[in-house]
């Protein structure tokens, strides 16, 4: 192998092992290029400069690498947060109520993909796809279906949607306030995370610029009138999915926050006011220790940048809170009972990083969107893990493990790298848009795949422990007359609304757009006029433009 | 045999955004000597077929992970038949359920490659069957 070939080769996949004829491991190495001795002692510690009270602080106190709170889980469980919603808002409806009524403590909305990408229901674009991967919404009204008898000033909501945030955001609020809530006590996630599906998720609709400009609207307006709000969920999981390292995906996700942040500073407000309801969602699967060293050493990293490039102070502001979990690229069609036991130990790897929040892909997603038995184990899945075996006795169990502590710091070293080869090139918002970004994560996945082909990588029940038979799961079900009843229902409001009030608000969020005002106020009021997704979605797209992908081949 | 290069087009159809796989096989046929044209995202199946025929493929491979598999594979089987184009195979990959395989093979697909399926397989499928085989 030539010394690139073999630099590359340590960068991808899972961890790399290199083994003698009798099965005895000569060599580790983790996906982010971390060597793993065979024993390790006070003197590796000593080797990386390991200082407790600047490596790691007690728990609850700065640089934060054990934990955001002083007594972890044991004062506060995790919350957990299943991806849900398909079909009609009614069927979603009852989902959310099913799982709050088995213990599930926050709400994660799937939309459908037309909903994501800012078409309504009878779009053309839309055929197909109505309702199939998540919950369509045309109008404020669907969001009042799907969250009736719903306790909005109780219950937080991630709403995934990244192109088009701004609208269901502001569709969120006009349904709460006319269920009679105050829109400062509701508290809802949009992931709002553009960049990232620019990267690796591919539900983007306008280009960079303006895009991006959406985000710092969503932040600017949250930041004044929805103080419970977290604007921002940025997602090193969506590019981890696609490819990168978990160096990488730590690395790419903060550059993106960094990218936003500097977006509503240079609208002259200090990071400060606004950072500390930034969340994160990033991902667990792989090598359980290098994954307990990625999270730790990001929410150290992530308070001592904010620190050292905005002069953030307040403590809050420093935390690195989201949503730990997923795992959906670890998950295989072959043997998929197997998913269930990976998503155990995935969970537990968020447990022991100190995860906040949490979700897991369920053990059917290689197929089609989960069934609710499915979905239920997950969430079993969590319990078992907190009111069973332990999880919440004490905060940060694995904290001064000589291993952990080393391979912390080492992951540090290695995010810090990753993010000075894409600011080298030009920052994250230039290394986006010339595909950079998107190039070197392709490359990297198809290196993994080989590998896995080749056998270099094991991955069990696929090419080692194979049965040989095709088992299927039940799946969830997806009906077409899903469609035509939403397609129905939208005809029937376009009928029964103030078309001219209608047309005047659109108006009206047309103008700001164009001329730079937060374009928020007037999506709410659109939204309470019951205009669409689809035509608020497309003002933008008409005052913006479409994003077009650079080739990257 | 001097035969000529196999042309793909790799394509994207319909909302799904999901496009490491696709990514992916367009290296892997890419290495085994195939030409690859990648469409990119959020494509519509009459823009793929117009693709297909002004680019003279060989082959039209589409990616879908959404579960839409089934309505866009009709939509695009029905547009080829109505165009008469009869000289292009059409291979599918994705997120595909095996009791879904008879179905798009019924309808004209001629091979379907779910996730996890090795590259030698699509590599050999393809060699076997473009070009009328």
């Amino acid at each position: 192998m030539n010394p690139l070939r073999e630099e590359r080769a340590k960068k991808m996949g899972v961890a790399t092992y290199v083994k003698d004829e009798k099965d005895a491991i000569q060599e580790v190495i983790l996906q982010s290029g971390i060597k793993v001795k065979p024993v390790y002692t006070p003197e590796d510690l000593e080797a990386v400069g390991f200082d407790y009270e600047k490596d790691l602080g007690d728990p609850g106190e700065f640089p934060f690498t054990r934990s955001l709170h002083p007594l972890g889980y044991r004062s506060r469980n995790w919350t957990t947060r299943q991806y849900t919603g398909f079909g009609t808002p009614e069927q979603t409806n009852e989902r959310f109520k099913l799982m709050i009524s088995h213990g599930q403590t926050g709400l994660n909305v799937a939309f459908d993909l037309p909903t994501q990408m800012g078409y309504d229901s009878d779009d053309p674009m839309a055929e197909g796809e109505v309702g199939r991967v998540g919950m369509a919404v045309d109008s404020l009204k669907d969001l009042e279906v799907a969250f009736k008898d719903i306790r909005l000033d109780r219950i937080g909501t991630g709403l995934t949607i990244n192109a088009v945030a701004s609208v269901m955001l502001a569709m969120y609020q006009a349904m709460a306030e006319n269920f009679g809530y105050d829109r400062k006590r509701i508290s809802a996630t949009p992931q709002n995370d553009i960049l990232k599906e620019i990267v690796g998720r591919g539900a983007w609709v306008y280009p960079v610029e303006p895009a991006v400009r959406l985000i710092g609207d969503v932040i600017e307006y949250a930041m004044k009138e929805l103080p419970r709000c977290n604007p921002v969920s940025v997602c090193g999981y969506h590019i981890r999915e696609s490819g990168c390292t978990p160096a990488q995906e730590i690395s790419y996700a903060f550059l993106i926050a960094f990218a936003y942040i500097d977006n509503v500073v240079a609208r002259g407000y200090r990071a400060e006011d606004f950072v500390g309801r930034f969340s994160f969602n990033l991902n667990v699967f792989g090598n359980l220790w290098e994954t307990v060293a990625k999270f730790r050493a990001a929410r150290k990293l992530w308070a001592r940048l904010l620190r050292e490039r905005y002069g953030v102070k307040d403590k809050k502001a420093l935390f690195l809170r989201g949503i730990f979990g997923g795992g959906g690229s670890g998950m295989t069609k072959q043997q998929p009972e197997n998913n269930i036991v990976r998503g155990a130990y995935y969970a537990l790897a968020a447990a022991l990083s100190g995860a906040q929040t949490t979700a897991l892909c369920s053990f059917d997603e290689a197929y089609t969107i989960p069934t609710e038995r499915a979905a239920l184990l997950s969430l079993r899945t969590f319990q078992i893990l907190m009111d069973e075996i332990g999880l919440r006795d004490t905060v940060d169990p694995l904290a001064g493990s000589y291993f952990i502590e080393t391979i912390t710091k080492q992951m540090e070293e290695k995010i810090l790298e990753e993010m000075e080869k894409v600011e080298k090139v030009g920052g994250m918002v230039e290394a986006v848009a010339s595909g950079y970004v998107q190039r070197e994560v392709a490359r990297q996945a198809y290196e993994y795949e080989k590998r896995l082909q080749e056998g270099q990588v094991t991955k069990v029940g696929v090419n080692r422990y194979t049965e040989g038979v095709d088992m299927e799961v039940e799946l969830h079900e997806y009906n077409e007359a899903w469609a035509s009843l939403q397609v129905e229902r939208l005809r029937e409001l376009k009928k029964n609304r103030d078309g001219r009030a209608v047309g005047r608000s659109l108006k009206a969020l047309e103008n700001a757009a164009r001329e730079g005002l937060n374009v928020m106020p007037y999506l709410v009021t659109c939204s309470k006029e019951y205009a669409t997704l689809g035509e608020m979605a497309g003002v933008f797209r008409e005052v913006f433009g479409e994003y077009v992908e650079p080739g990257i081949f | 045999m001097d035969r000529k290069r196999i042309r793909v087009l790799l394509a994207k159809p319909g909302l799904d955004g999901h496009d490491r796989g696709a990514k992916v096989v367009a290296h892997a046929l890419r290495e085994a000597g195939m030409e690859v044209i990648y469409t990119g995202l959020h494509q519509t199946v009459a823009g793929i077929v117009n693709q297909a025929v002004q680019e003279g493929v060989d082959v039209i491979g589409l990616s879908i992970m959404s579960g839409a598999h089934v309505p866009i594979c009709r939509k695009l089987t029905q547009l080829l038949k109505a165009e008469g184009v009869t000289d292009k195979i059409v291979v599918v990959g994705g997120v595909i359920p095996n009791r879904d395989i008879p179905v798009l093979e019924q309808m004209g697909v001629s091979g379907v490659f779910p996730g996890g399926t090795p590259f030698r397989e699509i590599i050999r499928f393809i060699e076997e069957n473009a070009n009328g085989g």
